[in-house]
């Protein structure tokens, strides 16, 4: 099996002149291009408006017909940047807290899976992915009561270890994915040079996993940092995340539009350059390590 | 070839496993048990505190605690219409977003399937709805997007006769379906052109020599070829679009009425405006009998997708 990064066909059209050079096959292609970004614009465009709008004073973000000139301000961010404290630190060690606790968990179990793998892994892969179909949104209420009763309602911890079984089969999945790269016969010379399990894992495994570790990790930050249901029903103030203070950013009346863009657009940024940047890790991290 | 094999090389990995010392085989489950018990605590306890729930009367707001009262919540269950409706939106819901998202996240991966110019930023751009915080997605589509007073939409759908259109109000089930689509789609799109691009090139340049046509060649080999990457992104969308909620929460509260009320919303009223915990307990149970039969499905899907390469 070898595993290649995806193949840009778009290489292999023959060099030789051939119908497709025609001013028809020109047009179309042109018509193709200018129609992809067409689109890749509407895409965006909910977000682009998201951006524009927070720099928006208060009085032109809600204007018939909707306003494109007006002069920017920092104002609304200002506002934002001095509510959102407490909130994005409860996020935040939400999210590391979480991604480190599924880190140490899900390498071992990836290991067991993969390179010494016990009897029945495919039976472990399939629990663990099974837990991702019983949706934890069933169980709300009770899970509720158990939080409450352990003392744990409105603790950053319930986060930590709620998410951490959230992106815990995920990483378990993405992880063995990697750590079957390493090629078997690179683990046999080591193991013939007599090394043990330990150099086993420091020397041959984790410089071939370690990039996957990465991806891994952005995968489950994603997740963790854009989670909702779970800290909406399991804190209120004290442990409240960032969605939670975008909620708390729409008031019963007045002006909030120019309010509610920036607040967005700074909870929703951190994510999305961690997206741009791990673009390739994305695919593999979604499709649980299926696609390279 | 971009899936992978999913077999790990047991060859190297020391005795085979018939040979396996009891030594040998628990040194093997120790790195697994850690995982393996916090994700049986952390998942499986709370459905069987649910089970016991669910035969209780217990409102969590009132004093007096809890008791038993036989399957009386399971009657006003099953005999409840809100939630009946629920399960069934929730299906049809799940069906046509996920059917949209694969249709067009297709349609979007053939698109930047070749190269031109400024490809990488407009997959850039089409990828973003995806790392969208869903909370803010949802805030915003709601407000600066739909509003009907100030919309963007509506400004952009003015000259096609779209006036001050509540589309909340008046469109809230398709609309949410629109939200949750745009939000979804890209994680197909990158599935599918993942696929796309693991397509051997000098196939196609075969059946192009051979004067295929660009049509028949999709039809013929390109479709067969993404079978497994449509049927892996149909599966693991409809694993995170049936439990969608924050849309839900944020722009329509489940309705008006009860129109976009879903099984995630249903719960999450009974919890935290019923106080209900004995009849979410077995709503819960109903939902998760229905899951376990549909994932049950799911997981020989599942199966056969990822072994596809080793039965070839």
């Amino acid at each position: 099996m070898t595993a290649i990064a995806p193949v840009d066909n778009s290489n292999t059209v023959p060099a030789v002149p051939t119908k497709s050079t025609s001013g028809k096959a020109v047009a179309r292609k042109t018509g193709l291009t200018l129609g992809a970004w067409i689109v890749g614009l509407i895409v965006f465009l909910p977000i682009g408006w998201m951006v524009i709008t927070a720099f928006k004073p208060e009085s032109a973000a809600e204007t018939w017909p909707p306003r494109f000139t007006f002069s920017p301000t920092l104002s609304e961010f200002t506002i934002v940047f001095s509510g959102m404290g407490p909130y994005i630190t409860n996020s935040a060690i939400a999210t590391i807290g979480s991604t480190i606790l599924v880190l140490v968990l899900g390498l071992p179990a990836a290991y067991a899976l993969s390179v010494r793998p016990v009897k029945r892994w495919r039976d472990g892969l399939f629990f663990f992915i099974s837990t991702k179909m019983l949706p934890v949104v069933a169980a709300i209420g009770p899970l509720y009561i158990l939080v409450l009763r352990t003392g744990l309602l409105d603790s950053i911890w319930a986060l930590i270890i709620l998410y951490a079984a959230m992106n815990l089969p995920l990483a378990i999945w993405m992880l063995r994915s990697f750590m079957l790269e390493v090629p078997s016969e690179t683990l046999e010379a080591a193991r013939l040079d007599g090394a043990g399990r330990i150099r086993e894992i420091t020397e041959v495994i984790m410089p071939v996993v370690s990039p996957g570790l990465v991806s891994t990790a952005l995968i489950c930050v994603i997740f963790a940092w854009n989670e909702l249901f779970l800290a909406l029903n399991l804190t209120v103030t004290k442990a409240a995340t960032m969605p939670m203070f975008l909620i708390s950013s729409v008031p019963q009346e007045g002006l909030y539009i120019a309010h509610l863009s920036a607040a967005a657009t700074v909870a929703s940024v951190p994510v999305i350059i961690v997206g741009w940047i791990a673009q390739r890790s994305l695919v593999r991290g979604l499709s649980m390590g299926a696609i390279k | 070839m971009a899936v992978l094999e999913q077999a790990p090389p047991t060859a190297p990995a020391g005795p085979r496993p018939r040979a396996m010392s009891a030594r040998e085989k628990w040194s093997r489950r120790l790195p697994l048990l850690p995982a393996l018990l916090y994700t049986i605590i952390v998942t499986q306890v709370p459905f069987l505190v649910m089970i016991w729930y669910s035969f209780q009367s217990y409102y969590w707001n009132e004093p007096g605690g809890s008791w038993f009262n036989g399957v009386s919540n399971y009657a006003h269950v099953f005999t409840d219409p809100d939630f009946l409706n629920a399960i069934v939106r929730t299906v049809t819901m799940t069906v046509i977003a996920v059917l949209l998202t694969v249709i067009i996240g297709t349609a979007l991966a053939v698109l930047l399937d070749r190269k031109f110019p400024g490809r990488g930023v407009v997959r850039t751009l089409i990828i973003t709805p995806f790392l969208v915080m869903p909370a803010a997605a949802a805030l915003i589509w709601q407000g600066p997007m739909l509003d009907p007073n100030f919309g963007l939409l509506n400004y952009l759908l003015a000259p096609f006769g779209v006036n001050h259109e509540a589309w909340l109000s008046n469109h809230a089930y398709g609309t949410v379906i629109v939200v949750m689509v745009w939000q979804w789609m890209p994680f197909m799109m990158l599935i599918v052109l993942a696929g796309l691009q693991s397509q051997p090139g000098d196939v196609l340049e075969a059946a192009k020599v051979d004067g295929a046509s660009a049509w028949s060649t999709f039809r013929e080999l390109t479709v067969p070829h993404l079978r497994p990457y449509l049927e892996l992104g149909i599966l693991l969308g409809t694993i995170y679009l049936v439990t969608t909620f924050d849309q839900i929460r944020l722009m329509t509260q489940g309705g008006p009425g009860t129109q976009t009320t879903t099984l995630p919303y249903y719960l999450y009223e009974k919890v935290n405006y019923a106080f209900d915990i004995g009849g979410s307990a077995a709503a819960g149970v109903v939902t998760v009998v229905l899951t376990i039969i549909v994932a049950s499905f799911a997981l020989r899907m599942f199966a056969r997708v990822f072994q596809f390469e080793e039965a070839r």
